[in-house]
This record gives structure tokens, C-alpha cells and sequence, in this order.
């Protein structure tokens, strides 16, 4: 089989969102590393841009289309591929391919779907076949019954008895999915997921059993294995995305973990899986009783995980095995020596904890249930439960500091608390151990079970004995070494000891004393090695975590000084993911390609920089400061590279050069005169270079003094903010004292950034690469909306189309004063305002940003690559192209999660709430958005369009789009001053009217009806009844699955595209086919 | 808890604190990759004279499970009456358990048993040294008691006799359809469970009974610990019930070994034997492959098999042998362990296949 197989066309996940992340692009990019492997010619549909799979060199041909059947049909009558591998991008892959298989379209282009075939995907996927399927083989399955109608849902949910749980079928991630205690509840859920899905299933609630999965594999040969097992620490009821996960499972005997892995066995090869698939189980934690919850055909988050947990390469050796080999053929890719016939032994423990973001949306519900509103995940790796745990808290990134020895966290009702879980669960089980409640008191209220309870009392006990000895004021070189050790042992960071102690004054001199304290005691960490094989056999890769249980190192320091340290990313979330794992992976082959050893730090289980292939070493542990500096001491480096991952790295510059440590690249100095808003602000009044008047102010009165000064709108950036956006536009007194209620409180050590807002500007980004302070390469782009619009938000366009010669002119010469100015070597960005040639500027970061695999990509310049030369001190040469040599255009447009983050306001603002992009090429602005807007999801309307379009501007802005939507045909409906507005202009509209107007039709009941199949809301600005009157259509179209559009710019620039060309006039044209 | 130093042989150290009985103890150290299964483990026979390391660091997290026995007077959640091992070694006792069929905790139960258990150990670099150098002979001393210091030997003893009954046991007796023959070098309970599940007696013998004039349809011949070269006794009782009939034969671990040399092959010590749940076997000549649970130091040397004798199965890490077959007679056996407890089932269908044969 695999002889005849010599072009095979792979099909990605799109952007990031919630449920679909990263997990993806590392799959894909296994994949096509398998396949390159063989020789095989590869094709790649995937419009996430940012992503390494749509790297130069990893597949033969990329479209950044959308992938969606009639794409992936058009890309398949031109490329004709022998094969295609349909389960490595996601539940978006799989649907895709299910109905090009549904439609013929396979067989009509003679196209072999590799690995597992598409009965058995219909088989996991379709609920009523999948029980059916394992009834014939006496497993059993949750009792759903599925539904097509809401009488249906009601009949079932009475019959199997209140709470039930609801999930759409054919949906990733429990989208649309929840639990129903009652027959309102249940209405109004089912309402929701029949808009994803024709399908629902009504399930019982088996809330508090375990939640257990396997992730397995099978050949075509019949060959089984499950390569790992994983226990969610959150009981059932909580999705196991939303769950903290460990592997391997803990609290199973022997006789519980084979049940369940045989049973996996058995249904892998009863549904005739070819690859790899992931069982999840409820299980009993009274009885060995089961049942099975679901099987996903296909690679997953899970298997993800699974694959960074145990080193085992899931999705590349799930590709060999599509193309038909055995896994008897196939080598264990760490020891080399050994096959990939067997099951990872782990000798160390893993543990996964989410990532929320829920502080950044307005209205969401913080309630954990069955349906995913993660948008990241950190994996933590010891050598004990306490160590991993607390080093995940850490790695999760919210200004946690593990278990304990946090900010405390105010709650009223802790058992309420306890019992309802929140995305601070853990943190409210530390507050109820920290006041006496018992393990089984929480257990009782919590259903973890007892072990993983017992646990986290251990740190807490060790936390309470150093508070205890703390008391007595005695210096820390006095502390039982014992204790201190323990701690350490207990994954306790050097500020939690510092701070348990009772340590007065600055915490990070603190930390340090504790530092020195531990290593003159002896108290290091040792470097220990992800092998399979439980040191079985030697490990010929260095896939490293650090631990302190444990007296010896497995890696030999030779101290060559040949060493160069990537720092990464950590946890994707919202503002950084994808884009900047792919910066990584370019430092690191660039430095190996260089010559150097390319090592990185990096915890984010979801990403390739963390495969152990792409990097010399790689050390899966903590992007701390404490971390970073036992490995530079271990590792003692040619130099540090903290300019492509972020803003994590960005933030230890400082603090690493104080110890001396090298940074490659632009100086700590210099970064800290960017970052420091006081100091960059003095250099460009010293440079004369413009900026938006601000102040940061102590007072209300000083507040509106400023005010008074520049007059509203205003940007406000308060520097604590207990809940909701971290900064906001205010136009009026009331919004301004709205959102200053929000912030804790204003003073002399939290002072608000007040800035003034222009209006109708236009922002313009720099990217670009300096070297000793010259600009050697750049790229300028402008965002399709006006400012106001987070840059994380907006759509982009490079390169520009709409800026006057003269406003890219002086964006050039300032950006090169600046890098001048601070010395750049290495990666910026500025981002700029630019409003008749008037230029401020809003922000530099002296590190990659968010848009550099975009320009990168779009100009087909590295801009990384040429960073790192720059930064080992390598000769560069500019590169002889520049943007003004495209013949084409990029577009760049953001992916929202909204429909997965329940009763979220669905609008945008200057913060970002994006959770992924895509990047699109075509021959002109519209045919890339076009494409560009197909990928995040949207769809051009057939029917009508609900237009209410903010104040007298932004109408008039519309005005046009209104005109050519009237010409081709579409039906409008709009709001009373949009209505008005409408006809007052001559286009011919339905009034609507809002909920709580008086008057029909009402809009809310025209989307339930579906006569409106596209909604642009565009509220006049932030006030409270301006927000609540367009919030419920704008939730309740993103609740009926109906594209929906806040932004004119954008909007007008939407219905442009799709006015003025239809789908069919989209080239299919591959990346390399644009030159 | 009191400090404890493990001494390997060769001189290394390494220090931790007691958990279970507080005995200092000598043995052969031994590491173990499975994942779970310690109480299995721990009352395996084959197990005996050996202080058992478990590299996966987490242990005791679900306590002991009770120990009944069922109507078939096997216990019914361990391998044997008690435990086999000298000592446990762990990175990180689990003090306090959780799971809904224990009864107690290891460390109440090893204490119960007179069985010294440690903890705190770094049990991968112990696990790296035993891969480098080969198992060794190690002691566990207690840091306050310098001067009790164990001693122990563990090749040339043949711990078959200390582990196997002293009289014949029958099971299912008169019930069974067909009658097995078990001799019972250190027999897992699991294997005898593992039989009489598919209906048949089971006749359990000392391993050095003469059997070979008893009424049996087929004989089995079990695990064991220690050296098979001390067992010849057992290998002259096999050949010569070769010699009389063709009945047929299955062998599991040590049986394997035992029945190879009944077949005139001799048998080698590995370097650090194959204790774990990930041991992959390929059947010879096939595309089939196993995920099996072991537990041995010694092999059969393949090249060594006789003219008659082919290997029926082959470790796909070190190419070892994992079980041989007549070429035309009914006899066969299994290095790995078939009944698995602990470890995974995915060989179970052996027994089938031997039942199957009874004739």
C-alpha cells in the first residue's frame, strides 16, 4: 500500500479556538514529518498561518484556505493526491472529510482516505451508531437517547430522570453541551445545541464517577497498544478539557487499569480504528463498574498530552501506520534502539492543568461544567504529585505561585464555592485546607477523590510547619534543612518559601535568599530524562524535566559554552498562542543550523517547540525566573535568547541580566526603556517623536483634571482590575466611573494610565528585524478597523493598501530612530496611529510579535531567521525584496470562541478576546478577506441581514455596504435609528424592533427563525444601556450559530468582498503560487 | 521515620527513610517498570530473595486490598499467602491511600508481614546503575544501626523449593472436565485461576514430585524464582513425561526455561532480567505482537534449542527468547506471563489455546 501512495493532501484545524488549539499544528506537523520521511509529496489546506505546519519546507504545497469541503474539493481536482489523512486536523478535519465522503467526492477523484476509514470515524461520531456498535460487543455506554426534536429532548430527559446532560452531535469540544437539573434548563440548552448540530443527545448524569481515558493504537496488521492512561483529578461533570489531568492514572489497581485498557482494545479493533484513537470512561470510584463516555477517531488534545507525557510520537507514528506500515516496522523514536511495538513506562508523574481567560469577557458564566471555555494548557512533570501540581500553578501564569502562599482569594460561601466549580477551584480547596476543613469535608463536597486530596494537604501541612517556624524570626540559614528540603521535594518555588517564612520586604530579594540559603545547604535540582522506558534502556534523546526527587543528574554538562537557551511561551492564551511557538521553532533550527546546541524551556504541551526532535535539549519545565536560572547554571550557556517567545521571556530580561546571565540580542537596558512606560515616553519627547497624551494619575480629581485637558473619548488602564477587561474607552462620565468602579481602588501605588483616544485613526504595525540599531528588514501593516480595536482583534492587511505614501514615509524614518535609539538587535514591533499623515506612536515591544509568522509568510522573508543571525552575532544581508514588491495581499483576520463561552458579550474593545487567527493570500483586498473570512467561520448570507449600526458616523460609514447588499438582493432589516437612516437614503428596509420595544417583527424572533443569516451590530460606544440593548441580539446570533459582525470597517469590507465576487472566482492558488 | 542506606555491591549508595518493617535486609536488587500492581507484586513467588524496585515513583496510592480467599481456597486479590520479596524500594510512598477495597495501608501491611520497605530513593538512578552494571546483590542497613549488617546470597539457592507446596493440592476436583498437571514451581494464583475459569482440574504438585505415573491430560509446568539450574530435578520429571506420551505440555516463565532444557537447550542469566508491563513479544514468523507482563532474570538460549524445537515467541527490544514450541508434539511455552495479575491480558488466549488440546 504504501508503494503506491505518492502524494498525500493533509487537512488542518484552522485557527486556534477554544476546544481546537495548538494540539493541532502539532499533529499536522508530525504527520507531514512522517510523510516526508517516506518521500512522499505532501499538500496541506490550513489558513492559520501563524502555525509550523505552514512552515516553509514542511509540506510541498500550502493553501491557506478554509477547510471546508468545497475548498478541500477544489484543492483536490487540482493537486489530485493518491491520499488523504483526514484525522490529524481536529473535529474540523473530520467533519470535512466525512461529508466529501458523504458527497462522493473522494471516490469521484479516485482518493484513498488513509488509516482509519471514514465508516468507522461515522461509527464514534453518529451517538446511536456508536452505542449500537458497542453493544455488539458488550461494552457498555452511557444511556442516551438522541433526539431530533425539543418534544423529543423533554420525553427522553423525563424518562431517564432529572439531571441529565445534553450534548450536540458532531460537535467538538461539548460545544452546545451542558447539564439540565430541570425541564427549563433542558429547553433552553436544547434550543442551543440544535442550532450546531440536527442531532442532540439527552445522557443521565453520572456526575462524581471518575473520568479515566486511553489513549490507543492499532495497526492494520490488528496490533494493539494504548500508549498511555490519563485520570482527571475533576470528577465527571466537568469537561475533561476544563479538568486538571494526571498521567498516569493514580488511584486505579492494577486490575481496574488492565479492565480498562483490554476494554480499550477491544473497541479500537471492534470499530476498526487504523491509527490512533482515545477512549474516555466514567468509572465508578465504588465498584469496578464503567461505562464507556466516548471514542474520538482521530488524534486529539488527549492524545496530545499523551504524547508530550510519555514521549511516545502519537500522530507521527499514527501516519506510518496510515500508510500501511506495522508498528513492528517502526522504531521507538527516543531509544532508537527499540521498536515501537510497547507501552511508555512512566517513572515520573504528569500533570495538566487548564488555562482560563474568563477575566477577559464580559458576562461569561465562570461555572466548569461539561462544556470547554479553556483557551490553554500547561503540563507539569515531577517526580511527585505536590512537585507537579504546584509547578503547573505556576505555569499556568495567572500571578499564582502554586498551592499556596497566594494572594488570598475573597469568597463568601466556601462550600458553595467547593461544591460549584469555577476556573479557581483549586485555589478555593487551598483557602478551605488553609481554615481546617478536613480531606473528607472537601471530598464531600467535591467528589475528588480522597488521594489527590490527601495530596495537596501534604504541601498544605509542610506550608503550615514553615509559617510555624517562620514565627520564631530566626534567619533563614537557620531552617531545618529538613523542612526546606521537603519543601523543595513538595514543588514549593523559592518565593512560596520565602513567603511562607514570613520574609518582610521585597519577595524577590527574598526568593533569592532562600536561593542561596538551598544551594549552600545542597539543596539543587536534578535533570532527569523522558525516556519510555523507565531507564530500561539509554534514551537517545534529551527530553529533560527538573525535579528535587532525586540525587542525580541524567545529562553530562561539559560546559562547552556551545549552548544557546530558547525561552518559550508557556500556555497558549488569549494574546499569545501559535505565533509565537512558531518564532521559537525558527530560533531553534536556526541555531542548529548555525552550529550551536539549541535548548529549550517551554511547558506547553500543545506546541512543537515542545517536541523533543526540533531542539538539542529540551527541558519541559517552568519559564520561572528560579527555573530559568538552576538550567543556565546547569547549562551554562553561550547565551539566552528572550525576544521570540512573548512577553514571559520579555519580562525576565531584567532580572536574568542582573544575575549576568547573557542576553542574546538587544540588551536588558534597552528592553526595560521600552517596557517602561516613563522611560519610553521621555525618549521619544528626547527624539521628538509623537505620542498620545497620557498620564498616570493617583486621584479621581487629577483623573478628570486630564480629562478636562484632552477631553473624552479616553483610553484607561487601571493597574488592578478585580474583574473584566484590564483597560477600556471611555466617552462619557458614566462610562468612565462604570469602569473605574472596577478597579480596586486608585492610588499612589496604583495609579491609572489615562491616555486620549483618537477617534477614526488608523493603526499601522511595524515588524521588523534591526541589527546594532539599523533596520535590516521590515514589514508595515494596517488594520482594517479603526483604533479602538485591540491589534490582537483587528484584521489585518499587509501589504498596506489604503496608506498615503507619505504616512508609510514616516513610519519608516521614526521606526529607524528608534531602533537606533535602543540599540535594537534583534526582533520589534511598533505599533502606530496614524490619522492624516499624523503619526503617533502607541507601543514598541523589542521582542517578535504576534504578526511575524504573517509577514514573514506573506513576504516570504524569515523574519526570525534573520533575528537570530543577528542575535548570534552573525552577518546578515538585507534582503533584496521589500512589501512593495507584492503582487498580492495578505489578510489577516481573528478567530472568536464566543459561541463556546456562555452569555458572553460578544463584542470587541481594546482588550483583546480573540483566540486564534488565520492568514490569507489573494490577488487583491476582498479576494483575501474573502478567504480570509470563510476561515474564521463566517458565511455569505443567502437570506437577510440585521443591520443596526451605531451612531451617525458609523452608519454613514455603512451606508454603502447597505446599498450593495439592497443591490444584490439580500433582504435588510434594521433597528429604529438604522431603519431610519436607511430609508432617509433611499434603501429599502424591514424595521425591527429591539427586545424590550414595543412592536413587530422583533428581531430576536426573526433569528430564531432563521430569516437572518448575518447580524452587524456596531454599538454607538460603552455605555450600560447601549451594551445591554445590542447584547442580547448580538448573544443570541452567536448562540444560533449566526455570523456576526460588531466592527463597520470590517463589516463594510466583508460584504464588499462577497458583493462584489462570488466563492467561485476565488483562485485556488498555493502559497508558493503567489510570487 | 528512621534513615535507611541501600549498598549495592559495587559500592554505591543511596539514602532514604523506612516505611514498612524496619529489618535490615540483603537480596538481590531488582527493578520493576510496571505501573501499578504492587500488591500482585509483591506475593508474586518469583519474587523471592530479591529486593524489588519499582520505577515508577508513586506507590501505596491505593492501599492493600483484603486478603480473602474464595471458594476455590485461592486468595482473591493476591498471587500467593504472603509476600515473596525481601524489601520494596520506592521514590515516593503514598503514606495515606485511597480506594474503596482497601483494608490497610502498605506500609501497615509490610509491617505485618516482617517486610522492610524503603522510600525517598532515587530510584532512576538506582534503576540506571542495575542497567550498567547488571543486577546486583544490595543491603539495606538503618543509619542508627551500623552494625547490623544483612547478609544474603542469592545465586546457586534454590528458591523453587522455599516457594512451592510440600504436598499436592487439587482444585476443582472431580468437576473439571479435564485434569492438568501443575507442577508448581512458585505458581501465581492467577494461573491456577486462569485454568480452572475454562473448566478444568488442577493437580498442584511440588515442583520435584514425581508425577509422571498420575492420571493428567495435560501438564503444566509454572514460574518460579531463581535459577533454573537448580531445578533439574523438575527437568528429569518433564522429559521423562515427554518420553512416555505426547500429552500436552505449557510452560509459563521459569517453565519455559524448565521445558527448554527438558528439550536440551540450556539457559543464560540476563543482564538486568525483564520485570515490567511493557515487554513486546513478536510471535515467530508472524505479524502478531504482545504487549506482556514480566517477571525473569534468566532466558532460554534459542541457538541452543534442539532440532525439534523452534521459538515460538521473541522479545522485540533485545531479541531474547519468549517461549518455544515442539515441532510436531504439543508442547509449548511462554517466557511472559499469559495470566498477567498484575500487568495485560493480552496473551490470555494460551490457556485457550492449551485447553484446547486436552484431549
Amino acid at each position: 500500500m504504501k508503494d503506491e501512495i505518492k502524494k498525500v493532501l493533509l487537512l488542518g484545524s484552522g485557527a486556534l479556538k477554544i476546544g481546537e488549539a495548538g494540539e493541532f499544528d502539532y499533529s499536522g506537523s508530525q504527520a507531514l514529518k512522517a510523510l516526508k520521511e517516506e518521500g512522499i509529496e505532501t499538500v496541506l489546506i490550513n489558513p492559520n498561518i501563524a502555525t509550523v505546519q505552514t512552515g516553509e519546507g514542511v509540506a510541498d504545497h500550502i493553501y491557506f484556505l478554509p477547510v471546508t469541503p468545497y475548498f478541500v474539493e477544489k484543492v483536490i481536482e487540482k493537486e489530485r493526491p493518491d491520499g488523504v489523512l483526514l484525522s490529524f486536523g481536529g473535529q474540523t478535519a473530520l467533519n470535512c472529510g466525512v461529508e466529501l465522503y458523504r458527497a462522493g467526492v473522494f471516490d469521484k477523484y479516485n482518493v484513498a482516505v488513509l488509516g482509519t476509514p471514514v465508516q468507522a470515524i461515522m461509527d464514534t461520531e453518529d451517538r446511536e451508531l456508536f452505542v449500537e456498535k458497542l453493544n455488539e460487543i458488550e461494552v457498555k455506554t452511557i444511556r442516551s437517547c438522541a433526539v431530533d426534536t425539543l418534544q423529543d429532548a423533554r420525553r427522553a430527559a423525563h424518562e431517564l430522570g432529572y439531571p441529565v446532560i445534553i450534548r450536540a452531535a458532531y460537535a467538538l469540544g461539548g460545544l452546545g453541551s451542558g447539564f439540565c437539573d430541570n425541564q427549563e434548563q433542558l429547553d433552553a440548552l436544547a434550543e442551543k445545541a440544535f442550532s450546531f448540530s440536527p442531532q442532540v443527545l439527552v445522557e443521565k448524569s453520572l456526575k462524581g464517577w471518575k473520568e479515566v481515558e486511553y489513549e490507543v493504537v492499532r495497526d492494520r496488521y490488528d496490533n494493539c497498544i494504548t500508549v498511555c492512561n490519563m485520570e482527571n483529578f475533576d470528577p465527571l461533570g466537568i469537561h475533561t478539557g476544563e479538568s486538571i489531568v494526571v498521567a498516569p492514572s493514580q488511584t486505579l489497581t492494577n486490575a481496574e487499569y488492565h479492565k480498562l485498557r483490554s476494554l480499550a482494545i477491544r473497541i479500537i479493533r471492534h470499530i476498526g480504528i487504523v491509527g490512533e484513537c482515545n477512549v474516555q470512561y466514567a468509572f465508578d470510584p465504588e465498584s469496578e463498574d464503567y461505562r464507556v463516555i466516548e471514542v474520538n477517531a482521530r488524534l486529539s488534545r488527549s492524545s496530545a498530552l499523551a504524547s508530550k507525557a510519555t514521549g511516545y510520537p502519537l500522530a507521527f507514528v499514527a501516519a506510518k501506520l496510515a500508510l500501511g506500515y506495522g508498528l513492528f516496522d517502526l522504531k521507538n523514536s527516543v531509544t532508537k534502539t527499540t521498536g515501537a511495538f510497547f507501552e511508555p513506562a512512566l517513572d515520573y508523574v504528569v500533570c495538566k492543568i487548564p488555562r482560563w481567560d474568563l477575566g477577559k469577557f464580559h458576562g461569561v458564566e465562570r461555572e466548569l461544567g461539561s462544556s470547554m471555555k479553556s483557551v490553554g494548557e500547561v503540563m507539569a512533570i515531577g517526580r511527585t504529585f505536590e512537585e507537579a501540581i504546584q509547578k503547573g500553578l505556576r505555569m499556568i501564569g495567572q500571578g499564582m505561585h502554586g498551592f499556596v502562599e497566594n494572594k488570598e482569594l475573597v469568597i463568601d460561601d466556601v462550600d458553595k464555592a467547593l461544591r460549584e466549580p469555577t476556573d479557581k477551584r483549586i485555589f478555593v480547596i487551598s483557602k478551605a485546607m488553609r481554615a481546617g476543613y478536613t480531606v473528607d469535608r472537601i471530598h464531600h463536597l467535591t467528589r475528588i477523590d480522597k488521594w489527590f486530596l490527601q495530596k495537596l494537604q501534604h504541601i498544605m501541612d509542610t506550608s503550615k510547619e514553615m509559617h510555624r517556624w517562620g514565627e520564631s524570626r530566626r534567619p533563614l540559614a537557620e531552617m531545618p534543612r529538613e523542612l526546606l528540603r521537603r519543601a523543595k521535594v513538595q514543588g514549593f518555588s523559592d518565593f512560596q518559601i520565602a513567603r511562607a517564612t514570613g520574609y518582610e520586604g521585597d519577595m524577590e530579594e527574598g526568593a533569592l535568599s532562600v536561593r542561596s540559603c538551598r544551594m549552600q545547604a545542597g539543596i539543587l535540582p536534578v535533570v532527569k530524562q523522558i525516556d519510555t522506558l523507565a531507564a530500561e534502556y539509554p534514551a537517545q534523546t534529551n527530553y529533560l524535566y527538573l525535579t528535587y526527587s532525586g540525587t542525580d543528574n541524567d545529562v553530562d554538562y561539559s560546559g562547552d559554552r556551545r549552548s544557546v537557551v530558547v525561552l518559550g511561551s508557556g500556555a497558549y492564551r488569549i494574546g499569545s498562542s501559535v505565533e509565537f511557538d512558531w518564532c521559537g521553532v525558527q530560533a531553534l533550527h536556526t541555531i542548529r543550523k548555525e552550529g550551536y546546541r539549541s535548548v529549550m524551556i517551554n511547558y506547553n504541551p500543545e506546541t512543537v517547540s515542545t517536541d523533543y526532535d526540533v531542539c538539542d535539549r529540551l527541558y519541559f519545565d517552568e519559564l520561572t525566573f528560579e527555573r530559568v536560572m538552576d538550567i543556565i547554571d546547569l547549562e551554562n550557556p553561550h547565551g539566552v535568547i528572550v525576544s521570540t517567545g512573548g512577553q514571559i521571556p520579555n519580562n525576565l530580561a531584567l532580572r536574568l541580566d542582573a544575575r549576568q546571565v547573557r542576553i542574546l540580542g538587544t540588551g536588558a537596558r534597552s528592553i526595560d526603556n521600552a517596557e517602561d512606560r516613563d522611560k519610553f515616553s521621555a525618549m521619544l519627547d528626547r527624539i521628538g517623536v509623537d505620542q498620545p497624551e497620557w498620564s498616570a494619575l493617583t486621584s479621581m480629581e487629577d483623573i478628570h483634571a486630564f480629562i478636562g485637558r484632552v477631553g473624552f473619548p479616553v483610553l484607561v488602564r487601571p493597574s488592578y482590575v478585580l474583574s473584566g477587561a484590564a483597560m477600556n474607552v471611555c466617552s462619557n462620565q458614566e462610562e468612565l466611573e462604570r469602569f473605574l468602579k472596577l478597579a480596586a481602588n486608585v492610588s499612589k501605588k496604583h495609579p491609572v494610565v489615562v491616555s486620549r483616544f483618537i477617534e477614526h485613526a488608523k493603526e499601522v504595525e511595524m515588524d521588523a528585524v534591526a541589527q546594532d540599531g539599523e533596520i535590516v528588514a521590515y514589514a508595515i501593516s494596517e488594520h482594517i478597523e479603526y483604533a479602538g480595536v485591540h491589534s490582537g482583534d483587528a484584521t489585518i492587511q499587509f501589504p498596506p493598501q489604503k496608506l498615503y505614501v507619505e504616512t508609510v514615509r514616516r513610519i519608516k524614518r521614526i521606526s529607524r530612530q528608534i531602533a537606533r535609539e535602543l540599540h535594537i538587535s534583534g526582533p520589534f514591533n511598533i505599533q502606530y496611529l496614524a490619522k492624516d499623515n499624523d503619526i503617533k506612536v502607541i507601543e514598541c515591544n523589542l521582542r517578535a510579535s504576534r504578526s511575524f509568522p504573517f509577514v514573514s509568510k506573506v513576504l516570504k522573508i524569515n523574519f526570525i531567521e534573520l533575528a537570530t543571525r543577528v542575535m548570534l552575532g552573525l552577518p546578515v544581508e538585507k534582503p533584496d525584496k521589500n512589501l512593495f514588491d507584492l503582487d498580492y495581499v495578505g489578510i489577516k483576520a481573528s478567530q472568536f470562541s464566543f459561541s463556546r463561552l456562555q452569555k458572553a458579550d460578544p463584542v470587541l474593545g481594546v482588550d483583546m478576546v480573540s483566540t486564534g487567527e488565520v492568514g490569507c493570500i489573494g490577488t487583491d483586498t476582498s479576494c483575501a478577506v474573502l478567504k480570509a473570512m470563510l476561515s474564521v467561520g463566517y458565511r455569505i448570507p443567502e437570506k437577510g441581514v440585521l443591520l443596526s449600526t451605531g451612531n451617525a458616523k458609523q452608519k454613514a460609514d455603512m451606508l454603502e455596504a447597505a446599498r450593495m447588499l439592497h443591490r444584490k438582493g439580500y433582504r435588510l432589516y434594521a433597528t429604529g435609528g438604522s431603519s431610519r437612516f436607511l430609508s432617509e437614503n433611499g434603501v429599502e428596509n424591514t424595521r425591527v424592533y429591539w427586545p424590550g420595544e414595543e412592536g413587530h417583527p422583533q428581531a430576536l424572533d426573526m433569528l430564531h427563525r432563521k430569516e437572518i443569516d448575518m447580524v452587524v451590530n456596531i454599538p454607538k460606544n460603552l455605555t450600560a444601556g447601549e451594551l445591554d440593548n445590542g447584547y442580547r441580539i448580538r448573544r443570541a446570533a452567536i448562540d444560533l450559530n449566526v455570523p456576526l459582525i460588531t466592527n463597520a470597517r470590517l463589516a463594510s469590507a466583508f460584504i464588499n468582498a462577497f458583493c462584489t465576487m462570488t466563492v467561485d472566482d476565488i483562485a485556488i492558488k498555493s502559497w508558493a503560487e503567489y510570487k | 521515620m528512621r534513615n535507611v542506606t541501600l549498598i549495592l555491591d559495587d559500592g554505591s549508595r543511596f539514602s532514604g527513610k523506612s516505611f514498612g518493617y524496619e529489618r535490615p535486609v540483603a537480596g538481590e536488587v531488582v527493578f520493576n517498570t510496571a505501573m501499578t500492581g504492587y500488591p500482585e507484586s509483591l506475593t508474586d513467588p518469583s519474587y523471592a530473595g530479591q529486593m524489588m524496585t519499582f520505577t515508577y515513583p508513586l506507590v501505596g496510592n491505593y492501599g492493600v486490598p483484603p486478603f480473602t480467599f474464595g471458594p476455590d481456597t485461592l486468595p482473591e486479590f493476591m498471587e500467593s499467602e504472603r509476600i515473596h520479596a525481601e524489601a520494596i524500594i520506592v521514590s515516593d510512598y503514598s503514606p495515606e491511600y485511597s480506594h474503596w477495597n482497601a483494608t490497610e495501608s502498605l506500609a501497615q501491611w509490610l509491617k505485618r508481614e516482617h517486610v522492610t520497605g524503603i522510600t525517598g530513593i532515587d530510584t532512576r538512578r538506582l534503576t540506571k546503575v542495575l542497567r550498567e552494571h547488571g543486577v546486583m546483590m544490595g543491603k539495606i542497613m538503618f543509619d542508627d544501626e551500623p552494625h547490623k549488617v544483612p547478609e544474603a546470597e542469592y545465586e546457586g539457592i534454590n528458591y523453587v523449593d522455599r516457594v512451592s507446596c510440600k504436598e499436592p493440592v487439587r482444585y476443582n476436583e472431580g468437576k473439571g472436565k479435564k485434569k492438568v498437571l501443575l507442577v508448581d514451581c512458585g505458581v501465581k494464583a492467577n494461573i491456577i485461576r486462569c485454568l480452572l475459569k475454562r473448566d478444568v482440574e488442577v493437580i498442584r504438585v511440588p515442583w520435584n514430585y514425581d508425577f509422571t505415573a498420575m492420571d493428567y491430560d495435560g501438564l503444566f509446568i509454572s514460574n518460579g524464582p531463581g535459577d533454573p539450574d537448580t531445578c533439574n530435578e523438575a527437568v528429569h520429571h518433564i522429559r521423562r513425561a515427554m518420553g512416555m506420551s505426547d500429552r500436552p505440555i505449557f510452560g509459563i516463565c521459569m517453565g519455559n526455561q524448565l521445558l527448554a532444557k527438558a528439550g536440551g537447550a540450556t539457559v543464560y542469566k540476563l543482564k538486568y532480567g525483564h520485570r515490567s508491563h511493557n515487554q513486546p513479544v513478536r510471535m515467530a514468523g508472524t505479524e502478531r505482537c504482545f504487549i506482556t507482563s514480566q517477571n525473569h532474570g534468566y532466558a532460554v538460549d534459542s541457538r541452543t534449542l534442539g532440532a525439534d524445537w523452534e521459538p515460538l515467541f521473541v522479545n522485540m527490544n533485545d531479541g531474547s527468547n519468549e517461549g518455544i514450541r515442539h515441532k510436531s508434539k504439543p508442547w509449548f511455552s511462554a517466557q511472559f506471563h499469559p495470566e498477567a495479575a498484575s500487568g495485560p491480558t493480552d496473551t490470555e488466549f494460551l490457556f485457550d489455546e492449551f485447553v484446547k488440546l486436552l484431549r
